[in-house]
């Protein structure tokens, strides 16, 4: 039974690696067709003949790119993710912060949107189709169907502008004090609740709904337990499955979809540094990015997977 | 009038009337905004800057890709932060001179093919070395190397010899440039120790702040320099910070919000709403930047000098800079120098808006069919509005053009000087002779109109030779109604610089060569308590 369970989580992991090997052939390949080259994109408007011939030498443009590709992959594998083209500055270290700030928005933001989700929809299901329900369905699904810009915009100029509460700039950087951190990202972090919590909450909502259709949650009615208890202790547990699965899903939109959130507040994530490198063709942290985004879907699905196999027992044994 | 406004602007600058009360009063005395606003300013630098703060400006033009090393200087971040912590041999002034910086002494030869600079004395790097003409010209050669990616090469390509004379250098070059000081000032000539041939991107020059925060796409900061030389002139705030916001809403409420006391980049569609918004001041500057419509003058079908005109004629210049600058510029007359240059001549005849005339040359050029024009976003704000408003204006005359709008990423390495005919912008260059030099002759790298003409070339090269200024200008005058009447240029508009700061800065002072004061603003402006 345990080495079952561990050999499905092996498969899932195997599994994973691959499809992140196939993910990186994927971006190498995308880098390859974008249109113009590194070295133009980098000396730009300005770009002379000469200058752009001599960058081309100097970053290796001129080699296949098979001969790219591999000697890349051998880099990540090894843990080195190589230099900018660009900057010159090694791609870790520049990364590193980008992605801890990243992560530190995205923790941020979901700490108080999975409960918040889960608590509201759990209450939606406890009174569900009276005025409680319809109130948190309908803030719920205004709250996502609004673009996060103009969100973010309307939290700018109401809660930074006019009250000036919190700053309408996220910017933070190393040595800054946790509180001032935390001050910083109060109001990206509110926009990103906002663009997350509909789906999860929704999503939990119809889950528990569907399970308590089941004839199990009659008969918990019909012994006279409180329909509080019968959510928690019958419904819940059987719906877990699908609210994993989409409380993961929108935990990694939280760390790979947020350019917009990112340049509306300023804030220094990966997003905003991906879209730069890809404006001017740097292909190694473009990939490097890449890499690192697909690795956090797929880690985070992974875990979805293993919960919801662990949550129900009839997956452990495929037909 | 002139000395009552004075009188006021001076009780301002010791804090006995307020700004505003002192813009009623000048307004009471039929006096424009923008000139009680220079009045203000030259009072409070008058009254004396002061020191202390932390000034921060929010800037659009910095991405995670910049380097602090000066050759590959790009957009306006780096530029502007550049500004502050570099020095320079020579620096222009908003009246269009040179002031010299570094050099503190510039002699030529009578053929002005020989050019020495003598470097000051006394002047110090943040590393405590002394600024010597050799690391003066060690930083020539590195922007001169054929290796390197500086983007001043191509100044520098006319270079034949350099070498150090005592404290001179002495700079010989391959032809007669009457114009090489101004060249000098080229943004990317940041003088660094051994020319930054060690360490490029070490931040380490002799402005008047030291790197001491550079996250690129992120912030960028320094603080006061204690040995800077020139101390009384620049470096008046303690530190200075700035934040990179590329989202032109944002921009404009962390300047409403306090967080920043300048902005760069106010967009013209939003100028007038932030224009009133309480302690926000607007700095707008006419400089010598332009928007171009850009035809291949070998290219069919536009090597037809009869099809060049009717689209030149098709061009409504007054509604563009209307509605596409909302007032905030001038309209061009098809050659890329206005009065902001030296030696501009200024009774070359306005190209106005005919139909008819555009009609006629159209129809004598004995095309047939739509042009088809490129443009995009990216190839300067409104891009793709002008080139609808050109669309109808052209339709009025007869001519169908059709617009194709073009992704903006990839932009300029696959339609700008590629695609015969395109929308585009340049920034101004110092002089005249580095505008035709730069995109004008047929040698030239950025020759984007395609056009050769040997009569053209030989007088730039001439001009760029005579002393004389009259006989100079009247050549720049030949040149201008070459290009105006035969090349490929339709220039509808010269943009102005508009950027934003709040009233806790003073010491603000228009300067037509960029926005940012030239990138001096973080540097000479100063906090008011």
């Amino acid at each position: 039974m345990g080495s079952s369970i561990a050999t499905l989580i092996a498969q899932r992991i195997a599994l994973g690696v691959l499809l992140l090997l196939a993910v990186s052939v994927l971006i190498f390949a995308g880098t390859q067709i974008l249109p113009g080259d590194v070295a133009q994109s980098i000396l730009g408007n300005q770009a002379t003949p000469e200058a752009l011939a001599n960058l081309r030498k100097e970053l290796g443009l001129n080699d296949p790119a098979i001969v790219r590709y591999f000697a890349w992959l051998g880099g990540v594998l090894t843990g080195d993710l190589g230099t900018a083209l660009t900057t010159r500055q090694d791609i870790a270290t520049t990364l590193l912060p980008r992605l801890w700030n990243t992560l530190f928005l995205a923790f941020w933001a979901a700490v108080v949107s999975v409960p918040l989700a889960i608590i509201l929809g759990l209450l939606a299901v406890r009174y569900r189709n009276g005025p409680i329900d319809k109130a948190i369905s309908g803030f719920a699904l205004a709250s996502t169907s609004l673009p996060e810009f103009f969100v973010g915009y309307l939290l700018i100029f109401f809660v930074a502008v006019k009250l000036q509460w919190f700053p309408s700039i996220s910017t933070v950087y190393d040595g800054m004090p946790l509180l001032s951190k935390l001050q910083a990202i109060v109001l990206p972090a509110t926009v990103l609740v906002l663009v997350v919590l509909a789906h999860m909450m929704r999503m939990t909502r119809a889950a528990i709904l569907n399970v308590m259709q089941s004839a199990y949650i009659e008969t918990a009615e019909l012994k006279g337990l409180s329909a509080f208890d019968i959510i928690r202790k019958h419904a819940f547990p059987n719906a877990i499955a699908p609210i994993v699965n989409v409380v993961m899903l929108n935990l990694a939109f939280l760390v790979v979809g947020v350019v917009v959130v990112e340049v509306i507040f300023v804030y220094p994530g990966l997003g905003q540094y991906l879209v730069d490198h890809v404006a001017k063709r740097d292909v190694p942290v473009v990939q490097a990015v890449g890499l690192i985004f697909a690795a956090v879907y797929i880690s985070l699905n992974i875990i979805a997977d293993i919960t919801a196999i662990l949550a129900n027992p009839r997956l452990r044994h495929p037909k | 009038m002139s000395q009552e406004l004075k009188y006021l602007s001076r009780h301002v600058a010791a804090g006995k009337l307020s700004r505003r009360d002192f813009l009623g009063r000048a307004a009471a005395l039929g006096v424009t905004a923008s000139f009680a606003n220079t009045l203000l300013s030259s009072a409070a630098r008058a009254a004396g800057p002061q020191k202390g703060g932390i000034l921060k400006a929010g800037m659009q033009g910095g991405e995670a890709t910049n380097s602090l090393d000066p050759a590959s200087f790009l957009s306006q971040v780096p530029f502007t932060f550049g500004k502050s912590w570099g020095e320079y041999l020579v620096a222009l002034t908003p009246a269009g001179g040179l002031e010299n910086r570094i050099a503190e002494e510039i002699g030529a030869s009578d053929d002005a093919k020989v050019w020495t600079f003598k470097i000051r004395d006394g002047v110090e790097f943040h590393n405590g070395k002394t600024v010597t003409a050799d690391d003066v010209l060690a930083t020539l050669e590195r922007h001169s190397n054929e290796d390197s990616k500086s983007g001043a090469l191509g100044i520098m390509k006319g270079i034949e010899s350099m070498k150090v004379d005592g404290k001179d250098v002495v700079v010989t070059l391959k032809e007669a440039n009457a114009d090489l000081p101004y060249l000098m000032a080229d943004y990317h000539l940041i003088i660094q120790p051994n020319g930054g041939k060690d360490e490029p991107d070490a931040g380490i020059s002799a402005g008047p702040y030291k790197v001491t925060v550079n996250e690129p796409g992120v912030r960028h900061g320094g603080e006061r320099f204690a040995n800077y030389w020139q101390g009384d002139r620049m470096g008046f705030a303690d530190q200075i910070e700035i934040i990179v916001i590329n989202d032109a809403t944002a921009r404009t409420s962390a300047l409403q919000g306090g967080q920043v006391h300048l902005i760069n980049r106010v967009e013209p569609k939003i100028v007038d709403l932030v224009k009133r918004v309480p302690g926000v001041t607007i700095r707008n500057v006419s400089g010598r930047g332009h928007y171009v419509f850009i035809m291949h003058c070998n290219t069919a079908p536009f090597d037809n000098a009869d099809l060049r005109m009717a689209l030149k004629y098709a061009m409504n210049r007054e509604d563009m800079v209307e509605k596409i600058l909302r007032g905030y510029g001038s309209v061009g007359n098809d050659f890329p120098i206005n009065g902001a240059y030296p030696l501009f001549s200024d009774d070359i005849e306005q190209r106005p808006y005919d139909p008819d005339k555009a009609a006629f040359h159209f129809k004598k050029s004995g095309h047939d069919g739509p042009v088809l024009l490129r443009t995009s976003d990216v190839a300067f704000p409104g891009a793709v509005d002008a080139a609808q408003l050109y669309q109808q204006s052209c339709a009025k005359a007869g001519i169908t053009i059709d617009v194709k709008r073009e992704p903006g990423d990839g932009y300029w390495s696959e339609v700008w000087n590629k695609q015969p005919f395109s929308t585009s912008y340049w920034g101004g260059r110092p002089t005249q002779d580095q505008m035709y030099s730069t995109a004008y002759l047929s040698s030239a790298d950025w020759n984007d109109t395609r056009f050769f003409r040997e009569d053209f070339d030989k007088l730039i090269i001439a001009a760029r030779a005579e002393l004389d200024e009259a006989k100079r200008k009247a050549m720049y005058r030949d040149a201008a109604l070459m290009v105006r009447d035969d090349g490929g240029l339709i220039l509808p508009m010269f943009n102005d610089f508009i950027d934003a700061s709040t009233d806790k800065v003073d010491g603000w002072e228009p300067h037509p060569a960029a926005e940012m004061m030239d990138g001096y603003a973080l540097a000479k402006c100063w906090l008011t308590a």
